[in-house]
């Protein structure tokens, strides 16, 4: 296949995508134009985790080692961004003026970070990429305040990272408890009392009503009155898809760009869509789905490799659902489709291992969070993908009980 | 012939390798990878490729030995 393939969006969906084309036997010309200014692919989670803390270099967590990238054999364009799309014309317009012709395109453009609405000068973050980590560790110092505004799972991690070295640190939220909206509000509280054990400052059901200056430090206002002094803010309240280079493309954006159930853009032949930004229909045609998950992005990748290089066999992305988070000691999987009511916990909060059970048909397993407990996570991955009765893997998981 | 190596160091007991094929993957108590078999005949390497490649900390690889 003597063809150029253009994938647009360097990190995990991206990169994916050349090593499953590459494993696929394709030997023609892969570009990938990457607008973060680094010198290989790296890999993201760890931006809110150890690496937050522990390091500043952008070779410590390489999405691929240095042998295997030269192996894949791409042309790495870092630094530059797409602004434009002619599908017409089979070409993607770069902000440096140049076009880039295609036989096929992969859009892995993701998503950022939604942007503060207070501003974004000094001791002000958010988190997406490896410069925001830098620019937010050197804030990050023991005896320091840091006041993270969102709950969610990168508020999370970075609430717990910061504890480890000594930070002080409050949480608020307008939701009830943290990751609420993705657990439901009785498993979200289990998270909170955690976070609280470990020394978060914990203020729930409350939102942030201004960001005041007050010499070097700010001052956080709570829409409860409560004034929160901070050193450091960090802003986590999701992110944003990257589309606004195809807005004139006539691509279908619809918060992310809408494709078939083969991850192939509506009404194109050959272009494709991965990770953050993908917008997929599902295979019951009932519904789109956008998931901003690593092991998506990861699946859809190996999915559009094979799509490529087999377009009479093609075939349709269904996935099941992970993501994984580390918080103090606790290592948290979320399996499936979680936050439903009637979830039940099988394990003890309190000895750090548990697991709970999500159905929401009532009889199936449909989702599952499970916390430092590595035999049950992958009964209920094993459970989730093929629709398990909720009872048996309940009674099988009590069953399996035995003091840690 | 290939071959499955594990870095025990690096793994986090994710799954996602289980997941992609059960027949060579497992995760014990401890959470670490149990590789059930390591050879890799030419007719299972793109399965299991993929499988390895799914680890949320490349601690896989598939290597020709």
């Amino acid at each position: 296949m003597n063809t150029r393939i253009v994938i647009v969006g360097g990190s995990v969906g991206g990169v994916k995508v050349a090593q499953g084309l590459r494993s696929g036997g394709f030997d023609g010309e892969i570009v990938i134009v990457e607008q973060e200014d680094v010198p290989h692919p790296y890999d993201k989670p760890p931006l809110s985790k150890r690496h937050l803390v522990e390091n500043d270099d952008v070779r410590a967590i390489p999405l691929v080692d240095a042998a295997d990238f030269a192996d894949l054999d791409v042309t790495w364009r870092g630094g530059v961004a797409a602004s434009g799309l002619n599908l017409a014309r089979k070409e993607v317009e770069l902000t440096d003026g140049e076009r880039v012709a295609y036989d096929r395109l992969v859009i892995a453009t993701g998503s950022r970070a939604r942007p503060s609405p207070w501003g974004d000068g000094p001791g002000i973050h958010v988190l997406r990429t490896i410069a925001d980590a830098e620019r937010l560790r050197r804030d990050l110092r023991p005896g320091k305040r840091l006041v993270v505004v969102g709950g969610g799972f990168i508020g999370a991690e970075v609430a717990a990272t910061a504890r480890k070295i000594g930070v002080e640190v409050t949480m608020i939220d307008p939701l009830p408890a943290p990751m609420s909206r993705a657990l439901n509000d009785d498993i979200g509280e289990i998270f909170a009392a955690k976070h609280a054990a470990e020394g978060v400052r914990m203020r729930f059901g409350r939102g942030v009503a201004a960001v005041e200056r007050v010499g070097v430090e700010m001052i956080v206002a709570l829409t409860d009155g409560e004034r929160v002094s901070a050193d450091a803010v960090l802003v986590g309240i999701g992110a944003m898809v990257n589309t606004e280079w195809l807005e004139a493309s006539g691509l279908t954006i619809d918060n992310g760009v809408v494709t078939d159930v083969c991850l192939r853009a509506i009404g194109t032949e050959d272009v494709y869509v991965v990770g953050d930004v993908c917008r997929w229909q599902h295979v019951d045609g009932l519904a789109t789905t956008r998931l901003e998950h690593w092991t998506s992005a990861t699946g859809q990748a190996r999915l559009v490799a094979r799509n490529i290089l087999a377009p009479n066999d093609e075939r349709a992305y269904e996935p099941v659902e992970y993501v994984w988070s580390d918080q103090y000691d606790w290592k948290i999987q979320v399996v499936g489709r979680t936050g439903t009511d009637g979830s039940q916990l099988i394990g003890e909060p309190d000895g750090g291992r548990f697991v709970v059970i999500y159905s929401a048909d009532g009889e199936s397993v449909t989702g599952a969070v499970v916390v430092n407990w590595p035999r049950a996570l992958v009964t209920v991955r094993r459970a989730v993908a093929s629709n398990e009765n909720k009872a048996d893997v309940v009674r099988a998981l009590e069953g399996a009980i035995a003091p840690a | 012939m290939s071959v499955v190596k594990a870095n025990l160091e690096a793994c986090q007991g994710y799954a996602n390798c289980v997941v992609g094929a059960s027949d060579y993957f497992d995760i014990d108590d401890d959470g670490l990878v149990v590789l059930l078999k390591t050879d890799v005949p030419e007719s299972e390497l793109q399965r299991v490729t993929e499988a390895a490649r799914s680890c949320p900390v490349s601690a896989l690889k598939v290597v020709d030995e």
